[in-house]
């Protein structure tokens, strides 16, 4: 037997409708990094310790920049999803959860913009 | 009346009840691992804003990042990322429904562990080689 209405059947949905969303944007991101983390292991991790002017020489490279633009702003989402399931799981007041989840968003997005702008403001000649 | 025991409820088991296992261990780290890495995203950021700014500003920050300190919490983070990236590799894969039988999750979850070090180490030796 099944609890759905025969409208939930027919559509194959529940009634939420988007309860995988953040489990989907999750697995999405994680594909994305995979090939986006080598390339930042191999492109911009040596480059720690290196000369300002060769950062800014690195960076010249349209794969590096494009590549290490995507992997700050991808991951950043990764960690925002993966920082609120966290907060979520642990926190229980209301208040301090709201507070949680929304300043942990803004910083996410706030510090995955910067990256990706201190990467294209070298990239077009700093 | 169905309230009554509303404060004296037994909770279900959660970790401090268990004896750990390699598939709790390696979950656990997943978490730790990923949490953690938000300190280095940050330093990252700012390490390129830093050179996106002047040189003498990169300088500083640069040289804060390679002081013994600021290499400690890179090589931390970048095992970190080893065993994240492993872990959530092998989450994909099970997302196929392979790899659940227990000689399967006791292999790998050991495997990423050895791996994610392995992968450290040849990865700090081709930083510091070149």
């Amino acid at each position: 037997m099944t609890y759905k209405t025969d409208m939930g059947r027919v559509k194959g949905l529940g009634t939420a409708k988007e309860g995988t969303h953040e489990w989907w944007i999750g697995r999405l991101t994680a594909v994305a990094l995979i090939p986006l983390t080598l390339c930042f292991i191999w492109k911009v991790a040596p480059l720690i310790g290196a000369t300002h002017a060769d950062v800014l020489a690195a960076f010249q490279s349209p794969f590096t920049a494009i590549t290490t633009i995507l992997f700050i702003m991808i991951a950043f989402i990764h960690l925002a999803g993966g920082l609120q399931e966290v907060i979520v799981d642990y926190v229980h007041g209301k208040g301090t959860l709201v507070v949680l989840l929304v300043s942990t968003k803004l910083a996410c997005w706030g510090m995955g913009f910067a990256g990706a702008f201190a990467v294209a403001k070298i990239a077009f000649g700093a | 009346m169905a309230d009554v025991n509303r404060d004296k409820r037994p909770l279900s088991p959660h970790i401090s009840i268990y004896r750990p296992q390699i598939n709790s261990i390696t979950s656990i780290i997943n978490r730790v691992t990923g949490i953690a890495m938000s300190l280095a995203a940050v330093l990252i950021v700012w390490w390129l804003l830093a050179a996106a700014t002047s040189a003498a500003y990169f300088d500083l920050v640069n040289g804060l990042l390679t002081s013994w300190f600021g290499l400690l919490i890179l090589f931390g983070s970048l095992w970190a990322l080893w065993f994240h990236f492993l872990g959530g590799v092998r989450h994909l894969v099970m997302d196929f429904g392979v790899g659940y039988d227990i000689k399967s999750v006791d292999f790998w979850g050991k495997a990423i562990i050895v791996l994610s070090l392995a992968l450290t180490a040849a990865s700090i030796f081709c930083l510091s080689a070149f």
